[in-house]
Protein backbone atom coordinates (compact mmCIF):
# COMPACT_ATOMS: atom_id res chain seq x y z
CA UNK A 1 0.00 0.00 0.00
CA UNK A 2 2.83 2.48 0.87
CA UNK A 3 4.67 1.55 -1.20
CA UNK A 4 1.72 2.00 -4.06
CA UNK A 5 0.97 4.95 -2.81
CA UNK A 6 3.95 7.10 -2.39
CA UNK A 7 7.21 5.17 -3.36
CA UNK A 8 6.69 4.22 -6.65
CA UNK A 9 4.99 7.59 -8.18
CA UNK A 10 7.64 9.39 -6.34
CA UNK A 11 10.59 7.57 -7.86
CA UNK A 12 8.63 7.59 -11.25
CA UNK A 13 8.70 11.48 -10.52
CA UNK A 14 12.54 11.33 -9.59
CA UNK A 15 13.48 9.25 -12.39
CA UNK A 16 11.57 11.37 -14.95
CA UNK A 17 13.08 14.71 -13.34
CA UNK A 18 16.47 13.65 -13.52
CA UNK A 19 16.15 12.31 -17.20
CA UNK A 20 14.97 15.71 -17.94
CA UNK A 21 17.26 17.06 -16.21
CA UNK A 22 20.01 15.35 -18.19
CA UNK A 23 19.36 16.03 -21.12
CA UNK A 24 18.69 19.20 -21.06
CA UNK A 25 21.77 20.29 -19.12
CA UNK A 26 23.40 17.95 -22.36
CA UNK A 27 21.29 20.17 -24.92
CA UNK A 28 22.14 23.36 -23.23
CA UNK A 29 25.49 22.46 -23.39
CA UNK A 30 25.08 21.51 -27.32
CA UNK A 31 23.08 24.30 -28.60
CA UNK A 32 24.90 27.06 -26.39
CA UNK A 33 25.04 30.46 -27.42
CA UNK A 34 27.58 32.63 -26.36
CA UNK A 35 26.57 35.83 -25.27
CA UNK A 36 28.49 39.21 -24.94
CA UNK A 37 29.43 40.31 -21.03
CA UNK A 38 28.95 43.54 -21.13
CA UNK A 39 25.25 43.12 -22.74
CA UNK A 40 24.38 41.75 -19.68
CA UNK A 41 26.06 44.89 -17.55
CA UNK A 42 24.09 46.90 -19.84
CA UNK A 43 21.12 45.94 -19.11
CA UNK A 44 21.90 46.24 -15.27
CA UNK A 45 22.33 49.65 -15.62
CA UNK A 46 18.76 50.32 -17.95
CA UNK A 47 15.52 51.28 -16.45
CA UNK A 48 13.77 47.82 -17.08
CA UNK A 49 10.59 49.50 -17.88
CA UNK A 50 11.12 48.35 -21.05
CA UNK A 51 9.35 51.74 -22.55
CA UNK A 52 10.38 51.27 -26.44
CA UNK A 53 11.12 55.21 -26.29
CA UNK A 54 14.82 54.46 -27.78
CA UNK A 55 13.07 52.52 -30.57
CA UNK A 56 13.74 49.18 -29.73
CA UNK A 57 11.53 46.14 -28.24
CA UNK A 58 12.67 46.60 -24.46
CA UNK A 59 16.07 47.27 -22.81
CA UNK A 60 17.22 44.19 -23.53
CA UNK A 61 16.79 44.45 -27.12
CA UNK A 62 18.50 48.00 -26.65
CA UNK A 63 21.26 46.87 -24.45
CA UNK A 64 21.96 44.56 -27.39
CA UNK A 65 21.75 46.95 -30.14
CA UNK A 66 24.64 48.79 -28.50
CA UNK A 67 26.46 46.09 -28.01
CA UNK A 68 26.60 44.46 -31.63
CA UNK A 69 25.38 47.45 -33.85
CA UNK A 70 27.16 50.28 -32.15
CA UNK A 71 23.68 52.12 -31.51
CA UNK A 72 23.83 55.68 -29.78
CA UNK A 73 24.06 55.26 -25.89
CA UNK A 74 22.18 58.12 -25.24
CA UNK A 75 18.51 56.80 -26.71
CA UNK A 76 17.45 56.19 -22.98
CA UNK A 77 15.03 59.19 -21.87
CA UNK A 78 13.92 57.23 -18.57
CA UNK A 79 17.46 56.74 -17.63
CA UNK A 80 18.97 60.02 -18.51
CA UNK A 81 22.66 61.47 -18.02
CA UNK A 82 23.61 58.51 -15.09
CA UNK A 83 22.35 56.28 -17.36
CA UNK A 84 24.25 57.11 -20.72
CA UNK A 85 27.28 58.26 -18.54
CA UNK A 86 27.42 54.32 -16.73
CA UNK A 87 26.57 52.46 -20.39
CA UNK A 88 29.46 54.74 -22.29
CA UNK A 89 32.00 53.84 -18.95
CA UNK A 90 30.77 50.43 -19.96
CA UNK A 91 31.02 50.87 -23.79
CA UNK A 92 34.29 52.75 -23.61
CA UNK A 93 32.34 55.53 -25.76
CA UNK A 94 32.63 59.60 -25.59
CA UNK A 95 30.07 60.80 -23.69
CA UNK A 96 26.90 62.17 -25.29
CA UNK A 97 24.17 64.67 -24.43
CA UNK A 98 20.80 63.39 -23.68
CA UNK A 99 17.35 65.26 -24.55
CA UNK A 100 15.31 64.89 -21.82
CA UNK A 101 11.46 64.57 -23.08
CA UNK A 102 8.03 65.20 -21.28
CA UNK A 103 4.59 64.30 -21.86
CA UNK A 104 1.89 67.07 -22.25
CA UNK A 105 -1.20 66.49 -22.63
CA UNK A 106 -2.75 68.16 -25.87
CA UNK A 107 -6.54 69.42 -23.58
CA UNK A 108 -7.48 71.99 -21.36
CA UNK A 109 -10.83 70.77 -21.68
CA UNK A 110 -11.86 69.70 -17.56
CA UNK A 111 -15.55 69.45 -15.98
CA UNK A 112 -15.58 73.45 -15.47
CA UNK A 113 -14.52 74.26 -19.13
CA UNK A 114 -16.24 71.24 -21.09
CA UNK A 115 -20.02 69.62 -20.58
CA UNK A 116 -20.63 66.08 -21.32
CA UNK A 117 -22.74 64.06 -24.10
CA UNK A 118 -23.89 61.66 -21.03
CA UNK A 119 -23.03 59.85 -17.98
CA UNK A 120 -20.47 56.87 -18.60
CA UNK A 121 -21.41 53.58 -16.20
CA UNK A 122 -19.72 51.30 -17.98
CA UNK A 123 -16.13 50.01 -17.20
CA UNK A 124 -14.20 53.26 -15.43
CA UNK A 125 -11.31 53.50 -18.33
CA UNK A 126 -11.18 55.74 -21.89
CA UNK A 127 -10.53 52.85 -24.06
CA UNK A 128 -13.99 51.29 -23.06
CA UNK A 129 -15.67 54.85 -23.02
CA UNK A 130 -13.83 55.99 -26.32
CA UNK A 131 -15.91 52.81 -27.65
CA UNK A 132 -18.70 54.65 -26.75
CA UNK A 133 -19.64 57.29 -29.30
CA UNK A 134 -15.90 58.74 -28.72
CA UNK A 135 -16.61 59.42 -25.33
CA UNK A 136 -18.49 61.07 -22.50
CA UNK A 137 -17.08 64.73 -23.18
CA UNK A 138 -18.88 66.82 -25.02
CA UNK A 139 -15.90 67.24 -27.41
CA UNK A 140 -14.86 64.19 -29.34
CA UNK A 141 -10.95 65.29 -29.47
CA UNK A 142 -11.07 65.69 -25.16
CA UNK A 143 -9.57 64.00 -22.54
CA UNK A 144 -11.97 61.45 -20.84
CA UNK A 145 -10.56 61.57 -17.69
CA UNK A 146 -10.81 57.95 -16.66
CA UNK A 147 -7.03 57.75 -16.40
CA UNK A 148 -5.66 55.03 -18.86
CA UNK A 149 -2.53 57.09 -18.71
CA UNK A 150 -2.07 57.29 -15.33
CA UNK A 151 -2.72 53.67 -15.07
CA UNK A 152 0.06 52.88 -16.57
CA UNK A 153 2.26 55.38 -15.38
CA UNK A 154 4.72 54.02 -12.93
CA UNK A 155 6.21 57.12 -11.33
CA UNK A 156 2.88 58.32 -10.39
CA UNK A 157 3.58 61.47 -12.85
CA UNK A 158 -0.45 61.83 -14.12
CA UNK A 159 -2.78 63.41 -12.25
CA UNK A 160 -6.12 63.18 -12.57
CA UNK A 161 -7.80 66.34 -11.37
CA UNK A 162 -11.38 67.93 -12.50
CA UNK A 163 -11.57 64.85 -15.26
CA UNK A 164 -8.70 66.08 -17.12
CA UNK A 165 -5.65 64.41 -17.30
CA UNK A 166 -2.30 66.72 -16.02
CA UNK A 167 1.40 65.93 -16.02
CA UNK A 168 3.64 66.29 -13.03
CA UNK A 169 6.88 67.53 -15.22
CA UNK A 170 8.96 67.18 -12.05
CA UNK A 171 8.40 63.41 -11.78
CA UNK A 172 7.61 62.65 -15.47
CA UNK A 173 10.97 60.80 -16.69
CA UNK A 174 9.84 61.07 -20.62
CA UNK A 175 9.29 57.16 -21.19
CA UNK A 176 6.34 57.73 -23.50
CA UNK A 177 4.14 54.51 -22.33
CA UNK A 178 1.05 56.94 -21.32
CA UNK A 179 1.46 58.42 -25.15
CA UNK A 180 0.70 54.71 -26.05
CA UNK A 181 -1.96 54.22 -23.39
CA UNK A 182 -4.32 56.91 -24.72
CA UNK A 183 -6.94 56.21 -26.84
CA UNK A 184 -7.52 59.50 -28.18
CA UNK A 185 -4.43 60.63 -28.52
CA UNK A 186 -4.18 63.40 -26.84
CA UNK A 187 -0.42 62.96 -25.19
CA UNK A 188 3.02 63.49 -27.20
CA UNK A 189 6.69 63.95 -25.59
CA UNK A 190 8.34 67.29 -25.97
CA UNK A 191 11.46 68.20 -25.11
CA UNK A 192 11.52 69.43 -21.61
CA UNK A 193 13.40 73.05 -22.04
CA UNK A 194 10.04 73.98 -24.84
CA UNK A 195 7.83 75.76 -22.48
CA UNK A 196 5.03 76.81 -24.65
CA UNK A 197 2.09 73.93 -25.13
CA UNK A 198 -1.17 74.29 -27.66
CA UNK A 199 -3.48 72.08 -25.21
CA UNK A 200 -6.32 71.31 -27.47
CA UNK A 201 -6.20 68.92 -30.09
CA UNK A 202 -9.72 69.74 -31.71
CA UNK A 203 -9.78 69.89 -35.25
CA UNK A 204 -13.45 71.11 -35.10
CA UNK A 205 -14.17 74.72 -36.42
CA UNK A 206 -13.52 77.29 -34.17
CA UNK A 207 -17.43 77.74 -33.78
CA UNK A 208 -17.64 74.24 -33.01
CA UNK A 209 -14.79 74.30 -30.61
CA UNK A 210 -16.74 77.93 -28.90
CA UNK A 211 -20.12 75.86 -28.68
CA UNK A 212 -18.59 73.28 -26.69
CA UNK A 213 -15.40 74.14 -24.88
CA UNK A 214 -14.72 77.05 -22.78
CA UNK A 215 -10.93 76.48 -23.51
CA UNK A 216 -10.03 75.14 -26.84
CA UNK A 217 -8.22 76.19 -29.59
CA UNK A 218 -10.98 78.35 -31.27
CA UNK A 219 -8.66 79.37 -34.58
CA UNK A 220 -8.61 83.22 -33.74
CA UNK A 221 -5.05 83.08 -34.63
CA UNK A 222 -4.15 85.54 -32.35
CA UNK A 223 -1.51 83.80 -31.59
CA UNK A 224 0.47 83.92 -34.98
CA UNK A 225 0.52 87.72 -35.52
CA UNK A 226 1.78 88.39 -31.91
CA UNK A 227 4.59 85.43 -32.76
CA UNK A 228 7.70 87.13 -33.36
CA UNK A 229 9.67 84.35 -34.36
CA UNK A 230 7.39 82.95 -36.82
CA UNK A 231 7.21 79.56 -34.96
CA UNK A 232 3.18 79.93 -34.85
CA UNK A 233 1.26 78.06 -37.60
CA UNK A 234 -2.54 76.96 -38.01
CA UNK A 235 -3.08 73.49 -39.78
CA UNK A 236 -6.69 71.57 -39.42
CA UNK A 237 -7.64 74.61 -37.19
CA UNK A 238 -5.54 74.07 -34.63
CA UNK A 239 -2.81 76.24 -33.58
CA UNK A 240 0.19 74.52 -34.02
CA UNK A 241 4.14 75.30 -32.71
CA UNK A 242 7.22 74.48 -34.82
CA UNK A 243 9.44 74.49 -31.78
CA UNK A 244 13.26 74.88 -33.78
CA UNK A 245 11.60 78.49 -34.04
CA UNK A 246 10.26 78.95 -30.94
CA UNK A 247 11.94 81.03 -27.98
CA UNK A 248 9.71 79.83 -25.31
CA UNK A 249 8.94 84.12 -25.24
CA UNK A 250 5.29 83.39 -24.22
CA UNK A 251 3.08 86.13 -26.04
CA UNK A 252 0.91 83.63 -27.64
CA UNK A 253 -0.16 82.26 -24.06
CA UNK A 254 -0.74 85.79 -22.53
CA UNK A 255 -2.60 86.68 -25.88
CA UNK A 256 -4.71 83.49 -26.25
CA UNK A 257 -8.46 84.37 -25.37
CA UNK A 258 -9.22 81.47 -24.22
CA UNK A 259 -6.41 79.92 -22.43
CA UNK A 260 -5.84 76.72 -24.77
CA UNK A 261 -1.77 77.99 -25.18
CA UNK A 262 -0.17 77.87 -22.33
CA UNK A 263 3.83 78.66 -21.23
CA UNK A 264 4.22 76.01 -18.36
CA UNK A 265 7.85 76.06 -17.09
CA UNK A 266 6.38 75.88 -13.75
CA UNK A 267 6.21 72.03 -12.58
CA UNK A 268 2.04 71.47 -13.15
CA UNK A 269 0.57 71.15 -16.63
CA UNK A 270 -1.96 73.40 -15.45
CA UNK A 271 -0.73 76.98 -14.68
CA UNK A 272 -3.45 77.38 -12.02
CA UNK A 273 -2.80 76.34 -8.40
CA UNK A 274 -1.37 73.04 -7.77
CA UNK A 275 -3.67 69.90 -7.47
CA UNK A 276 -5.31 68.87 -4.24
CA UNK A 277 -5.18 65.64 -2.43
CA UNK A 278 -5.69 62.97 -5.46
CA UNK A 279 -9.36 61.51 -5.05
CA UNK A 280 -9.61 57.53 -5.10
CA UNK B 1 -2.79 1.46 -42.78
CA UNK B 2 -6.80 2.22 -44.15
CA UNK B 3 -7.13 2.99 -39.98
CA UNK B 4 -3.79 4.84 -40.01
CA UNK B 5 -4.45 7.48 -42.77
CA UNK B 6 -8.01 7.74 -41.36
CA UNK B 7 -6.44 8.89 -38.21
CA UNK B 8 -4.22 11.16 -39.71
CA UNK B 9 -6.96 12.61 -42.03
CA UNK B 10 -9.23 12.84 -39.47
CA UNK B 11 -6.77 14.97 -36.85
CA UNK B 12 -5.45 17.61 -39.47
CA UNK B 13 -9.11 18.01 -41.36
CA UNK B 14 -12.48 16.69 -39.11
CA UNK B 15 -11.02 16.78 -35.50
CA UNK B 16 -8.45 19.74 -36.57
CA UNK B 17 -7.16 20.68 -32.86
CA UNK B 18 -7.74 24.59 -33.18
CA UNK B 19 -11.05 24.89 -34.70
CA UNK B 20 -12.74 21.71 -34.17
CA UNK B 21 -11.64 20.66 -30.42
CA UNK B 22 -10.57 24.55 -29.59
CA UNK B 23 -7.82 23.63 -27.94
CA UNK B 24 -4.13 25.96 -28.23
CA UNK B 25 -6.18 29.03 -28.94
CA UNK B 26 -3.62 31.31 -27.24
CA UNK B 27 -0.82 30.64 -29.94
CA UNK B 28 -3.63 30.66 -32.68
CA UNK B 29 -3.89 34.06 -31.74
CA UNK B 30 -1.08 35.15 -30.66
CA UNK B 31 1.60 33.94 -33.33
CA UNK B 32 -0.73 34.17 -36.37
CA UNK B 33 0.15 37.73 -37.11
CA UNK B 34 2.68 36.46 -39.35
CA UNK B 35 2.98 33.94 -42.28
CA UNK B 36 6.48 33.33 -41.37
CA UNK B 37 5.85 32.78 -37.52
CA UNK B 38 3.21 30.83 -37.89
CA UNK B 39 4.57 27.96 -40.04
CA UNK B 40 7.77 28.46 -37.40
CA UNK B 41 5.22 28.10 -34.60
CA UNK B 42 2.96 25.34 -36.26
CA UNK B 43 6.46 23.22 -37.44
CA UNK B 44 7.82 23.57 -33.41
CA UNK B 45 3.95 22.66 -32.51
CA UNK B 46 4.41 19.29 -34.41
CA UNK B 47 7.50 18.52 -33.34
CA UNK B 48 6.68 18.86 -29.72
CA UNK B 49 3.61 17.02 -29.93
CA UNK B 50 5.06 14.20 -31.98
CA UNK B 51 8.56 13.80 -29.22
CA UNK B 52 6.05 14.01 -26.49
CA UNK B 53 3.54 11.39 -27.54
CA UNK B 54 6.31 9.13 -28.48
CA UNK B 55 7.26 9.36 -24.88
CA UNK B 56 4.23 9.84 -23.08
CA UNK B 57 3.03 6.31 -24.39
CA UNK B 58 5.27 4.34 -22.45
CA UNK B 59 5.34 6.33 -19.42
CA UNK B 60 1.42 5.97 -19.08
CA UNK B 61 1.56 2.13 -20.01
CA UNK B 62 4.42 0.63 -18.37
CA UNK B 63 5.43 2.94 -15.88
CA UNK B 64 1.92 4.39 -14.15
CA UNK B 65 -1.47 2.77 -15.45
CA UNK B 66 0.43 -1.07 -13.84
CA UNK B 67 0.45 0.95 -10.96
CA UNK B 68 -3.05 2.10 -10.73
CA UNK B 69 -1.77 5.80 -10.72
CA UNK B 70 -2.96 6.88 -13.71
CA UNK B 71 -4.65 9.84 -11.90
CA UNK B 72 -0.65 11.21 -12.10
CA UNK B 73 -1.00 11.28 -16.24
CA UNK B 74 -1.27 15.16 -16.57
CA UNK B 75 1.62 16.10 -14.04
CA UNK B 76 3.70 13.72 -15.71
CA UNK B 77 2.76 14.59 -19.30
CA UNK B 78 3.33 18.10 -18.51
CA UNK B 79 6.71 17.33 -17.23
CA UNK B 80 7.36 15.19 -20.53
CA UNK B 81 5.77 18.49 -22.78
CA UNK B 82 8.18 20.90 -20.89
CA UNK B 83 11.25 19.06 -21.87
CA UNK B 84 10.62 18.87 -25.38
CA UNK B 85 9.43 22.99 -25.59
CA UNK B 86 12.92 23.84 -23.91
CA UNK B 87 14.66 21.18 -26.44
CA UNK B 88 12.94 23.92 -28.69
CA UNK B 89 13.72 26.49 -27.73
CA UNK B 90 17.47 26.32 -27.11
CA UNK B 91 17.43 24.82 -30.80
CA UNK B 92 15.67 27.58 -32.34
CA UNK B 93 17.55 30.21 -30.33
CA UNK B 94 20.99 28.61 -31.38
CA UNK B 95 19.90 28.13 -34.99
CA UNK B 96 17.30 30.38 -36.24
CA UNK B 97 17.12 33.40 -33.65
CA UNK B 98 14.93 35.35 -35.53
CA UNK B 99 12.09 32.74 -35.54
CA UNK B 100 13.07 33.06 -31.79
CA UNK B 101 12.21 36.72 -31.48
CA UNK B 102 9.00 36.48 -33.63
CA UNK B 103 7.62 33.75 -31.23
CA UNK B 104 8.44 35.81 -28.58
CA UNK B 105 6.71 34.32 -25.43
CA UNK B 106 4.45 32.14 -27.00
CA UNK B 107 7.48 29.26 -27.33
CA UNK B 108 8.10 28.92 -23.56
CA UNK B 109 4.32 28.91 -23.47
CA UNK B 110 3.70 25.89 -25.64
CA UNK B 111 4.83 24.18 -22.22
CA UNK B 112 1.22 24.56 -21.17
CA UNK B 113 -0.32 24.70 -24.65
CA UNK B 114 -3.59 22.51 -24.57
CA UNK B 115 -3.39 21.21 -27.67
CA UNK B 116 0.09 19.59 -26.81
CA UNK B 117 -1.30 18.10 -23.42
CA UNK B 118 -4.94 17.33 -25.31
CA UNK B 119 -3.32 15.45 -27.98
CA UNK B 120 -1.36 12.97 -25.95
CA UNK B 121 -4.29 12.77 -23.26
CA UNK B 122 -6.32 11.59 -25.95
CA UNK B 123 -3.95 9.11 -26.92
CA UNK B 124 -4.68 7.25 -23.76
CA UNK B 125 -8.76 8.07 -23.87
CA UNK B 126 -8.50 6.50 -27.45
CA UNK B 127 -6.16 3.55 -26.98
CA UNK B 128 -4.04 4.07 -29.49
CA UNK B 129 -0.54 2.10 -30.21
CA UNK B 130 2.73 3.88 -30.18
CA UNK B 131 2.74 4.10 -33.51
CA UNK B 132 -0.81 5.30 -33.87
CA UNK B 133 -0.41 7.72 -31.27
CA UNK B 134 2.73 9.29 -33.38
CA UNK B 135 0.69 9.47 -36.04
CA UNK B 136 -2.19 10.94 -34.50
CA UNK B 137 0.11 13.74 -32.96
CA UNK B 138 1.36 14.27 -36.57
CA UNK B 139 -2.58 14.87 -37.94
CA UNK B 140 -2.52 16.88 -34.95
CA UNK B 141 -0.05 19.33 -35.20
CA UNK B 142 -0.46 19.41 -38.84
CA UNK B 143 -3.74 20.21 -38.40
CA UNK B 144 -2.54 23.06 -35.85
CA UNK B 145 -0.24 24.33 -38.67
CA UNK B 146 -2.95 24.80 -41.53
CA UNK B 147 -5.06 25.95 -38.97
CA UNK B 148 -2.14 29.11 -38.38
CA UNK B 149 -1.29 29.36 -42.34
CA UNK B 150 -5.14 29.80 -42.87
CA UNK B 151 -5.60 32.35 -40.41
CA UNK B 152 -2.63 34.05 -40.79
CA UNK B 153 -3.65 34.80 -44.37
CA UNK B 154 -7.17 35.85 -43.50
CA UNK B 155 -5.68 38.02 -40.59
CA UNK B 156 -3.42 40.32 -43.20
CA UNK B 157 -6.78 40.79 -44.98
CA UNK B 158 -8.21 41.73 -41.88
CA UNK B 159 -5.49 44.56 -41.37
CA UNK B 160 -5.75 46.22 -44.51
CA UNK B 161 -9.80 45.77 -44.32
CA UNK B 162 -12.19 48.83 -42.98
CA UNK B 163 -13.60 47.89 -39.53
CA UNK B 164 -16.20 49.60 -37.54
CA UNK B 165 -14.06 50.98 -34.53
CA UNK B 166 -16.41 49.09 -32.37
CA UNK B 167 -14.67 45.62 -33.87
CA UNK B 168 -11.41 47.26 -34.22
CA UNK B 169 -8.18 44.45 -32.99
CA UNK B 170 -9.24 41.43 -31.10
CA UNK B 171 -13.16 41.17 -32.20
CA UNK B 172 -12.75 41.42 -35.36
CA UNK B 173 -10.01 38.71 -35.04
CA UNK B 174 -12.10 36.24 -32.96
CA UNK B 175 -14.98 36.92 -34.89
CA UNK B 176 -12.92 36.06 -38.14
CA UNK B 177 -11.80 33.04 -36.24
CA UNK B 178 -15.21 31.72 -35.92
CA UNK B 179 -15.95 31.96 -39.69
CA UNK B 180 -12.93 30.10 -40.63
CA UNK B 181 -13.88 27.12 -37.63
CA UNK B 182 -17.16 27.21 -39.02
CA UNK B 183 -15.70 26.16 -42.71
CA UNK B 184 -13.91 23.72 -41.23
CA UNK B 185 -17.57 22.11 -40.16
CA UNK B 186 -17.97 21.32 -43.25
CA UNK B 187 -15.32 18.41 -42.98
CA UNK B 188 -17.16 16.68 -40.48
CA UNK B 189 -18.80 13.40 -41.25
CA UNK B 190 -16.00 12.51 -43.69
CA UNK B 191 -15.52 9.24 -41.83
CA UNK B 192 -18.74 8.12 -40.18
Amino acid sequence: MLLVAYIVPASIFLGLGLFAGGLLTFASKFFEVKTDPRIDSIIGVLPQINCGVCGYAGCADYAGAIVKDGSPANLCKPGGTDCMEEISALMGIPVQKVESQVAVVHCNGDENAMSSKYIFHGKQTCVAADRFYEGSKACNYGCLGFGDCAAVCSYGAVIIRDGLARIDKSKCVGCGICVKACPKNLIAMRDLYHHIDVCCSSIEPGRVVRSICKSGCISCKICVKKCKTGAMYFSDNLAKIDYSKCDACGDCADACPTKAIRKCDIIYNATIAPPPAIKH
Amino acid sequence: MREIAAILVSAILVDNFVLSRFLGICPFLGVSKKFENAVGMGVAVTFVMVCSSLMTHPIYNLLLAPFGLGYLRTISFIIVIALFVQLVEMALKKKIPSLYKGLGVYLPLMATNCAVLGVTILNIDAGYSLLKSAIHALGGGLGFTLALIIFSCVRSRIEEAVVPPMFKGVPATLIAASIVSVSFMGFAGLFS
